[in-house]
C-alpha cells in the first residue's frame, strides 16, 4: 500500500512539472515582449563587413507596435543591412499563428530550448526561423531566420537590466552580403602596389555582421510615426 | 630674378587665354554641382546599385551621403584627369610661344643666365598651377560644403568602401591639394621641357597631352604584364596617390582607425617619384636650352 501511495504521488508530481510545449514558451516569450509597445534606445554600431570599413557609430533604435523599427546615426552615416527589423524581436513573434511549431529538444551546451517556426503561408518571405529560448527567465537567445530573398538572418542577445522587458543590451546580427565590385574606369583607385586579397578570402568572409550595444531605453514613454518616415 | 618673374606672370594673366582655364574649371565644378543636386540620388543608386541587395538605402542615407566632401572627391575625380590640359596650355607655351614670336632671341640679350631665364619661367608655371589648383580648391570643397553641407565622407573604391568620420575629412583635403600641386607641377614640367623643342607652342601642348592620355590608360589598364614592369614607372600612375589620403586603416573588426592613412610609405614613395620626375624634366629642358643654338 506504502509503495503504492508512493508511486501515485510521484506520478502526480511528474505530471504537474512536465516540461512545458513548444507552444507555451512562445506565449509565454510573446507575452513578455508584448508588454513593450514602444521603445527608443540609443547605442552603438558596429559594423563588420569585408568590404566596408566603417567607425563605430552612434546611433537610435526606435521601435513602434507592430513592427515599425528605425535606426538613426544622428551624427554621420551608417550602412543599415537589410533584414534589421529582425533586431527587434516582436518581429518574429509578431504573428505566431501563422507559423507551425516543431520543438527540437535543448541545446546540449546551454541547456536553450530549440524551437522552429515553420510558416504556413507558403508565399512567405521567411522560409523558417528557428529560436533559442531562456525557459527559466523566458528570453530568446539566438535566432535564426532564413528567407528566399536575402539569405539567413542570425541574431544573438545578451541581455542585462532590461531583461525584465524582453529587450537585449547587446545585439549581435549576422546577415548574408553579395560581392561588391565597381569598374576601376569609375573609381580610378590609386594602387599602392600593395597585395590585394585574393578571392577565396573574400568568398570565406561572405557574412556581415552588425553589432549594437545599448546603453539605455526609453520604454513605453511614445514614439512619433514621424520618426519612422 | 625676382623683378624677372614679375614679368613673366604679368604675361601670364595678361594674356586672355589664360583665364579660360580658370573658366573652365568654374563651369565644370559648377555644372557637377548642379547636377548632384538636382538628381545626385540616381548618382547614387548608380554607385551603390550592387549593394541594394544586402543593405538599406533610404533618402534619408542618400541625402547625408550625397555631402561636400563626397561632391569634391567626384570633382577632383573627374578634374585632375582634365587639369593637365588646362596647365600644359601655358607650359608649353612657356619657350615654344616665346621662339613663335621671336622673342626668345631677344630675351637671350638682356643680362641674365639661361638657367636663371628658364627657372623663372618654370616658376611663373609653377604658379600658375598653383592658381588654377587654389580655385579648383575654393570652389570644389568650400562650395560644395557650402551647397551640401558635410557629413561623413564615403570613398568608393573598385574592391572596397572606406567610411571616414566627418571631423577627420578636412586635413586629408589640404593634404590631398599640397600632393595635386606636386604631380600637376609634373605635368607641367614635362609641358614645359617639350617646348623647348618647339618653335610653335602647339605642338608642346598636343605631345603633353597625348603623353598623359597614353600613360594615363596604361596606368589604369589591369593588364599583369604591365603592372609590374611599366606601371610602376609612369608619373600618371603616381599622379592619382592625392587618394591615398582617403584610404584608412582599419581594425581586425574593420572599424576605421580615426586620423589613419592606410599605406602612407607608399604614398610618400609616389610623392618622391613625382618630385625626381619634376627635376628630370626640369634638369633636361635647362640642359638642352643652355646648349640651345637660339635662332629665333
Amino acid at each position: 500500500m506504502k509503495k503504492i501511495i508512493i508511486l501515485v504521488i510521484f506520478i502526480t508530481a511528474a505530471l504537474l512539472v512536465k516540461a512545458q510545449t513548444a507552444e507555451e514558451v512562445i506565449a509565454k516569450v510573446k507575452a513578455k515582449l508584448e508588454k513593450v509597445n514602444d521603445y527608443e534606445a540609443k547605442g552603438k554600431m558596429k559594423t563588420n563587413v569585408i568590404f566596408i570599413k566603417a567607425p563605430i557609430a552612434n546611433v537610435k533604435v526606435y521601435y513602434k507596435k507592430p513592427n515599425k523599427l528605425r535606426i538613426n546615426n544622428e551624427s554621420g552615416i551608417s550602412f543599415i543591412p537589410k533584414g534589421s527589423m529582425n533586431i527587434n524581436l516582436n518581429n518574429i513573434f509578431i504573428n505566431t499563428e501563422g507559423f507551425d511549431l516543431i520543438d527540437m529538444g535543448k541545446e546540449d551546451k546551454t541547456a536553450f530550448r530549440i524551437i522552429k517556426l515553420l510558416p504556413k503561408d507558403e508565399n512567405s518571405d521567411v522560409v523558417l526561423s528557428t529560436v533559442y529560448v531562456d525557459e527559466q527567465q523566458l528570453l530568446i537567445r539566438k535566432a535564426k531566420t532564413t528567407t528566399k530573398e536575402n539569405g539567413t538572418y542570425e541574431l544573438e542577445m545578451t541581455y542585462g537590466k532590461y531583461a525584465a522587458w524582453g529587450l537585449a543590451d547587446k545585439v549581435n546580427f549576422q546577415f548574408n552580403t553579395k560581392d561588391y565590385k565597381l569598374p576601376k574606369g569609375i573609381t580610378f583607385d590609386y594602387d599602392d602596389g600593395s597585395k590585394k586579397k585574393t578571392p577565396s578570402d573574400k568568398i570565406k568572409n561572405k557574412k556581415g555582421q552588425v553589432e549594437i550595444v545599448y546603453s539605455n531605453y526609453i520604454i513605453n514613454k511614445g514614439v512619433s510615426d514621424t520618426v519612422f518616415q | 630674378m625676382w623683378k624677372l618673374l614679375k614679368i613673366e606672370l604679368f604675361k601670364i594673366f595678361k594674356r586672355p587665354r589664360t583665364y579660360i582655364a580658370f573658366g573652365a574649371i568654374a563651369a565644370i565644378v559648377f555644372l557637377i554641382q548642379i547636377a548632384l543636386k538636382y538628381d545626385g540620388k540616381s548618382y547614387i543608386d548608380l554607385l551603390l546599385s550592387n549593394l541594394s541587395g544586402s543593405f538599406e538605402f533610404n533618402d534619408d542615407f542618400k541625402d547625408k551621403l550625397l555631402n561636400g566632401y563626397l561632391i569634391c572627391f567626384v570633382i577632383l575625380n573627374t578634374l585632375l584627369i582634365q587639369m593637365p590640359l588646362l596647365i600644359a596650355l601655358i607650359s608649353g607655351d612657356a619657350i615654344a610661344g616665346e621662339a613663335n614670336m621671336g622673342t626668345l632671341r631677344l630675351a637671350m640679350t638682356k643680362p641674365i643666365s639661361r638657367t636663371e631665364y628658364m627657372l623663372v619661367k618654370f616658376t611663373a608655371s609653377f604658379i600658375y598651377t598653383l592658381a588654377l589648383l587654389v580655385v579648383m580648391a575654393l570652389l570644389a570643397l568650400f562650395g560644395s560644403m557650402l551647397i551640401f553641407g558635410t557629413n561623413d565622407m564615403v570613398v568608393l573604391r573598385s574592391e572596397g568602401i572606406e567610411q571616414i568620420k566627418n571631423f577627420d575629412v578636412l586635413w586629408r583635403y589640404f593634404a590631398a591639394f599640397g600632393y595635386a600641386a606636386v604631380a600637376l607641377t609634373t605635368v607641367s614640367a614635362l609641358a614645359f621641357l617639350l617646348s623647348v623643342f618647339a618653335e610653335n607652342s602647339i605642338g608642346p601642348i598636343i605631345a603633353t597631352m597625348s603623353i598623359v592620355i597614353v600613360f594615363t590608360i596604361l596606368s589604369e589598364m589591369n593588364i599583369p604584364i604591365y603592372d609590374e614592369t611599366i606601371k610602376p614607372y609612369l608619373f600618371t600612375s603616381h599622379m592619382v596617390a592625392w587618394k591615398g589620403f582617403f584610404y584608412v586603416k582599419a581594425n581586425a573588426e574593420g572599424t576605421t582607425i580615426n586620423g589613419s592613412i592606410e599605406n602612407l610609405p607608399a604614398v610618400l614613395r609616389s610623392l618622391g617619384i613625382l618630385i625626381v620626375y619634376i627635376f628630370v624634366f626640369l634638369g633636361t629642358a635647362i640642359w638642352v636650352f643652355r646648349k640651345k643654338d637660339i635662332l629665333t
